[in-house]
């Protein structure tokens, strides 16, 4: 590896070294990562087989239209079919990624926007969503990812919007003649102004919360059926009025009029421009690209570009590559175990990762794609993921997947290869009195410097 | 911490608790069994078997020599370091040989290309991308049986090839062996997130120190893969042919506690496949080596550094024991190889072939063409093997 700039390019903004990468970034390590924002993201070809979100949701919800039995039969059998593979897939392709950039802005809008399989119903089709709702987005404008995001049945399920209906809205009512006044939801109010805009102190209230689940309260898919004999039609978002809160509603001191399902979109276009969000955003980029403890100038720079821009992911992407602080310490930040386990992937080139490789790592290290704890996602910080057990497990799987490599792996030339412009002696020297090639690469592996990012 | 303590719960009834691996059995193999035990990082085996009848020995080694009455007496000039005793029996009874001064054709000092050299067979660090015993068991039936046992998570180079071979781990996530991790100490000890989490994983030793402590935890991995072994070479539809490696015998620094608890895990871990084979045992031939020896003089850090000729070992009801077989050059100045290693008389190779030839029934020429090319220089050595 050439220089600093380029491991900064390949571990901050990429998703590690891989064989090659060196003369795809030549001499221009920050153009290497510009480049890489483009208008349009394509899905691979790779997911071609792979069933649309809204075909597989539709699949389950005709089942359980049937039986619960059936229903919770073709949640299984989705699982195993779409869930599982695509993550297999998901992960080949980054492993493999020659826009690597690509590949980490997914993570982290992904995780921006978390879903997680504890609702089992709709799991078979998070990966689906991610691919079908962030990915396209990821540089465009975040009003419309927002948009997108919220719209999408999966996130509609994973924070209870589904069959949150409006007190006075006529199922509402009806529900409340039947001794059951609480139908309102407001858990995905409250997530969307804590977690995806205005973040914790954003400065609204708890009736902004109630208000807001209001408007959006309608906000369901195609799979609710409230009617007996009612038919599943599909396995998108619909608007049902019968279940939306009419009359005005007033959010941060803005009053919005009864205009059912367009409601919503213009409290999302709203909460997506409000400096608020911009900071919220801003702050968590600056933390995944720069340290941390985001510092505040930059933090500052980055939601003025959000802002000036009316939040163009492009533009707000190519602002935080171009930090000065971000090209400053190349070894600020801790790789997620995600993170870990594909550049590990990468660096061994050619070597083709089984399901097994990648699943069982994911799981022992505590990080399975879309099993997020919480929807506030996985942490960003060094503390959530070098704790004692998880650095030791982290070894051990480094210690025996080093041992699978070819012999023809030469260690010093490969420690050159991955970390070779960060690393410190102590790496050089242990490195090349390791009795055997494959604790070499494992003590590669295991380095501060191969963890860091 | 408390960790992998199933460990223990899996010793009672290994092969009840292995429903989940599969492996394939052959219907009608010999009897003959063979088991290499390869000590990765360079046995010093003028510490596991010392010529305390040597005046120099003492004085290349004055803080690690062991005393003759430390030692358990072979023949008045070798004695056996104590955590080895458990071997005694097997001596006395004929069931066991050291070679000492042995290595491979290989007279450099790296670690990589050593085992290379004792893994591929064919006499060059990168001669061959396979290992010399998969071609071997691929002239014993054509490989269509799968008669190769590696116990650990992967496949060792001397048994990887087109052969196929049966794998057994037996938890997913093998504890990394003490050596390892002291090493690894190192590249922590300047970045505070990484070493403070280590630490607290030793249970607040120092990181580099991890190496240096008695822990009981070392080495378990390879006594369970004793125990394994034996389980499945004990079968009559079982393989026949089994790799294990035991990590840590690069003593550099510090090296009389890490080889006392080395040498015995070694120890039982013989004695658990002798008591677990039974009857097997008469036709089992157990050869221990390392991919070479270390310094005859101790180094300023009460260790040794990486030298030629080292110790192998060979155990087993089919082998003619109670002896020191082939040369020993002594530790003369003028006899040291490059006036610091033992010179490495005895080849590798050549008790290889003994076993392969002469125990296991594989094609003399076979052997010379296809599993050690190149090597008509070392012949098999003879006696070794009961005939």
């Amino acid at each position: 590896m050439r220089d600093i700039a380029s491991f900064i390019a390949l571990n901050r903004f990429g998703m590690g070294a891989a064989p090659g990468d060196a003369a795809l970034i030549a001499t221009d390590p920050q153009g290497w990562v510009l480049n890489q924002i483009m208008p349009e993201i394509r899905v691979p070809r790779l997911y071609r087989t792979r069933q649309r979100s809204d075909d597989i949701l539709r699949g389950i919800y005709e089942a359980r239209a049937e039986s619960r039995e059936a229903g919770s039969e073709a949640t299984r059998v989705a699982y195993r079919s779409e869930f599982n593979p695509s993550l297999v897939t998901r992960a080949r392709l980054t492993i493999a990624s020659n826009t690597p950039f690509v590949d980490r802005m997914t993570l982290f809008w992904s995780n921006h926007f978390t879903v997680s399989n504890t609702r089992r119903i709709i799991a078979p089709a998070i990966p689906a969503y991610e691919r079908e709702v962030i990915v396209p987005r990821i540089f465009g404008r975040f009003a419309d990812l927002l948009k997108a995001v919220v719209r999408h049945p999966c996130m509609l399920v994973y924070l209870d919007n589904a069959t949150s209906m409006g007190p006075a809205s006529r199922v509402g009512r009806a529900q409340a003649r039947r001794g059951n006044p609480h139908a309102l939801n407001e858990n995905l109010a409250r997530e969307i102004l804590e977690l995806h805009t205005l973040g914790v102190g954003g400065g609204y209230t708890q009736a902004d919360i109630v208000s807001f689940a209001k408007v959006i309260s309608g906000w369901s898919h195609g799979g609710v059926r409230y009617r007996p004999g009612e038919h599943v039609v599909h396995g998108g978002f619909e608007f049902r009025r019968d279940f939306h809160e009419p009359g005005p509603k007033t959010i941060l001191g803005r009053t919005y009029d009864e205009n059912g399902e367009q409601e919503g979109i213009d409290v999302l276009d709203d909460l997506a421009r409000h400096p608020a969000t911009a900071r919220h955003i801003a702050t968590k980029l600056v933390r995944h690209f720069v340290a941390d403890d985001p510092p505040e100038g930059a933090v500052d720079q980055i939601a003025r570009v959000f802002l000036d821009t009316d939040g163009d992911l492009a533009e707000v992407t190519r602002a935080v590559v171009q930090l000065n602080q971000a090209w400053a310490d190349p070894l600020a930040k801790v790789k997620t175990a995600y993170e870990f386990v594909i550049a590990v992937h990468r660096s061994a080139g050619r070597i083709r990762a089984t399901r097994q490789d990648i699943f069982q790592p994911l799981r022992l290290l505590g990080q399975f794609p879309f099993t997020a704890p919480s929807p506030q996602g996985w942490g960003d910080t060094a503390a959530h993921w070098i704790a004692p057990e998880a650095l030791m497990r982290r070894v051990e799987w480094a210690r025996r997947f080093s041992a699978r490599l070819p012999s023809s792996l030469v260690p010093q030339q490969f420690l050159d290869d991955v970390i070779g412009p960060v690393a410190s002696d102590a790496v050089h020297t242990w490195v090349g009195r390791a009795p055997s090639p494959d604790a070499a690469l494992a003590l590669i592996f295991a380095s501060p410097e191969f963890q860091r990012r | 911490m408390h960790r992998r303590f199933f460990l223990q719960a899996a010793s009672a009834g290994l092969l009840a608790s292995m429903g989940g691996t599969r492996l394939a059995f052959a219907t009608t193999p010999g009897d003959k069994r063979f088991v290499f035990i390869f000590l990765r990082g360079g046995l010093d085996g003028l510490h596991a078997l010392a010529p305390v009848g040597d005046p120099r020995y003492a004085q290349l080694r004055p803080n690690l020599a062991l005393e003759a009455s430390q030692t358990v007496s072979l023949d008045g000039y070798f004695g056996l370091h104590p955590a080895l005793s458990g071997l005694a029996p097997l001596f006395e009874a004929n069931e066991m040989a050291f070679i000492p001064a042995a290595s491979t054709r290989y007279r450099n000092r790296s670690h990589f290309d050593g085992q290379n050299m004792l893994e591929n067979g064919s006499g060059r660090p990168f001669g061959a991308r396979d290992g010399w015993l998969n071609r071997a068991i691929l002239g014993l039936n054509e490989g269509d049986r799968r008669l190769g046992l590696a116990l650990g998570p992967s496949v060792p180079l001397v048994l990887r090839g087109s052969a196929d071979i049966q794998t057994y781990a037996h938890s997913p996530l093998p504890e990394v062996d003490d050596d390892f991790l002291a090493r690894l100490g190192n590249l922590y000890r300047n970045d505070p997130v990484f070493a403070q989490a280590f630490r607290a994983a030793q249970g607040a030793a120092d990181p580099a120190m991890a190496g240096m402590i008695d822990g009981p935890l070392a080495n378990q991995d390879f006594a369970v893969s004793a125990r394994v072994a034996a389980e499945y070479l004990v079968r009559d539809d079982g393989p026949r042919i089994a790799v294990m490696e035991m990590q840590g015998w690069d003593t550099h620094i510090g090296q009389l506690g890490r080889l006392n608890r080395l040498l015995s895990g070694l120890s039982q871990g013989i004695t658990d496949l002798r008591a677990g084979l039974g009857d097997a045992w008469q036709n089992t031939v157990v050869v221990v080596a390392s991919e070479f020896g270390r310094t005859a003089a101790e180094n300023g850090n009460y260790g040794t550094d990486h030298g030629t000729g080292g110790l192998a070992m060979v155990a087993g009801g089919a082998v003619s024991g109670g002896q020191i077989a082939g040369d020993w050059p002594g530790l003369s100045a003028r006899s040291l190889f490059e006036g610091r290693d033992v010179a490495a008389l005895n080849d590798c190779e050549s008790i290889f072939k003994a076993v392969l030839i002469g125990h296991l029934g594989l094609d003399e020429g076979y052997v010379e063409r296809v599993v050690f090319p190149d090597s008509q220089t070392s012949g098999p050595m003879h006696g070794l093997i009961r005939t």
